[in-house]
């Protein structure tokens, strides 16, 4: 049986709107019903201020704020720094994973990926589903 | 003219060009060879004339090389071919995302009419609608490879408007030199992206690290 609260409200940031609706359509066959959007980090952090959300899954390569920056803010921040983050991205180099690792995040998927991947890493950190 | 005349003249060149702010005319570096060939003539030793005939090849390669970018029309790839290359590059970016888009509302429509399936047949039209809805992920990194590309187009663009810089007047047809592009700053005067240095972007497939390999740098 699921102790993953299928309602739970998760954020995803992405400048790529195609990235974003790919996401949002993975995670909805995966049966999560309460996914919100977000094109940078800054635009991330408000949102993640004003609700109280249960995962980010952020992109890196944003601007005007990073996913980096965005990580880093979560980790400072006394009511976010539990927050589980999950990192998509392109950036595929060892130092980039290394960086992200070092800063916190909960876990990291490459682009391009597949639902199987996105669900494998999903239950890794909310439990399984 | 006296040597000590033309040792004046060369120093006072000289110290011209060191003034300047990094970029040099090739009419000067001409200018300070021929004052050097002049003041070698009349008192030419077998060292001498092979140290003549070396600056004066040297003086002819400059000429040739300055002709020869003369000819390339440096001045035309940068107010015309690369803008216009980096305008393509952006319009496809634009054309795949708007297709890709055009696909999501067709297959969003396809698994909405899964509910009406019978479900066997509805659990293998999920399938495949969540295959396509991985291959759309094509348009995310082609999307980031060709800026990648615009980026590099860019730097070539600025390396051509020092090099119009250098050449002057015989070169640079039209148009003011680009500024240099600064790295962009917070109103703090911090830098705006501090994790800039590890901003490599898509890797090509040699250069990435596998899922697997990333997995295994968290145990």
């Amino acid at each position: 049986m699921s102790s993953v609260d299928m309602s739970m409200p998760i954020l995803i940031v992405d400048d790529y709107k195609t990235m974003l609706r790919i996401i949002r359509n993975l995670l909805k066959q995966l049966g999560f019903t309460n996914v919100d959007e977000a094109t940078d980090g800054s635009a991330a952090l408000q949102k993640l201020r004003d609700k109280e959300y249960s995962l980010v899954i952020s992109d890196w390569n944003m601007e005007p704020m990073s996913g980096m920056q965005l990580l880093t803010e979560v980790r400072a921040d006394t009511k976010l720094k539990e927050l589980p983050f999950i990192m998509i991205t392109a950036e595929s180099k060892t130092e980039n994973v290394i960086a992200a690792k070092e800063a916190g995040v909960s876990n990291y998927i490459v682009k391009p990926f597949n639902a199987a991947t996105l669900k494998t890493k999903l239950a890794a950190v909310l439990g399984n589903f | 003219m006296a040597v000590a005349a033309v040792k004046d003249k060369i120093a006072t060149q000289l110290q011209a060009l060191q003034k300047a702010d990094g970029s040099v005319n090739a009419d000067d570096v001409v200018s300070i060879v021929e004052s050097i060939v002049d003041s070698v003539e009349g008192d030419l030793t077998s060292v001498g004339l092979k140290v003549y005939a070396d600056i004066e090849a040297l003086a002819r390669y400059i000429n040739t090389a300055r002709s020869e970018i003369a000819e390339l029309r440096p001045d035309d790839i940068n107010s015309e071919h690369i803008p216009a290359a980096t305008d393509e590059l952006t319009a496809i970016v634009g054309s795949t995302e708007q297709a890709t888009h055009t696909i999501f509302e067709a297959v969003e429509g396809i698994e909405a009419l899964t509910e009406k399936m019978d479900p066997e047949v509805a659990t293998e039209v999920s399938a495949g609608v969540t295959s396509i809805f991985e291959a759309c992920g094509f348009q995310d990194i082609t999307g980031q490879r060709i800026t990648k590309v615009v980026t590099t187009l860019q730097q070539v663009e600025s390396k051509i408007d020092a090099l119009l810089q250098a050449f002057g007047d015989d070169i640079k047809r039209d148009g003011p030199p680009k500024p240099v592009e600064k790295k962009k700053t917070a109103p703090s005067g911090a830098p705006a992206r501090p994790d800039e240095d590890l901003l490599n972007g898509p890797q090509l497939p040699e250069n990435a690290s596998s899922q697997d390999d990333i997995d295994a740098l968290f145990g």
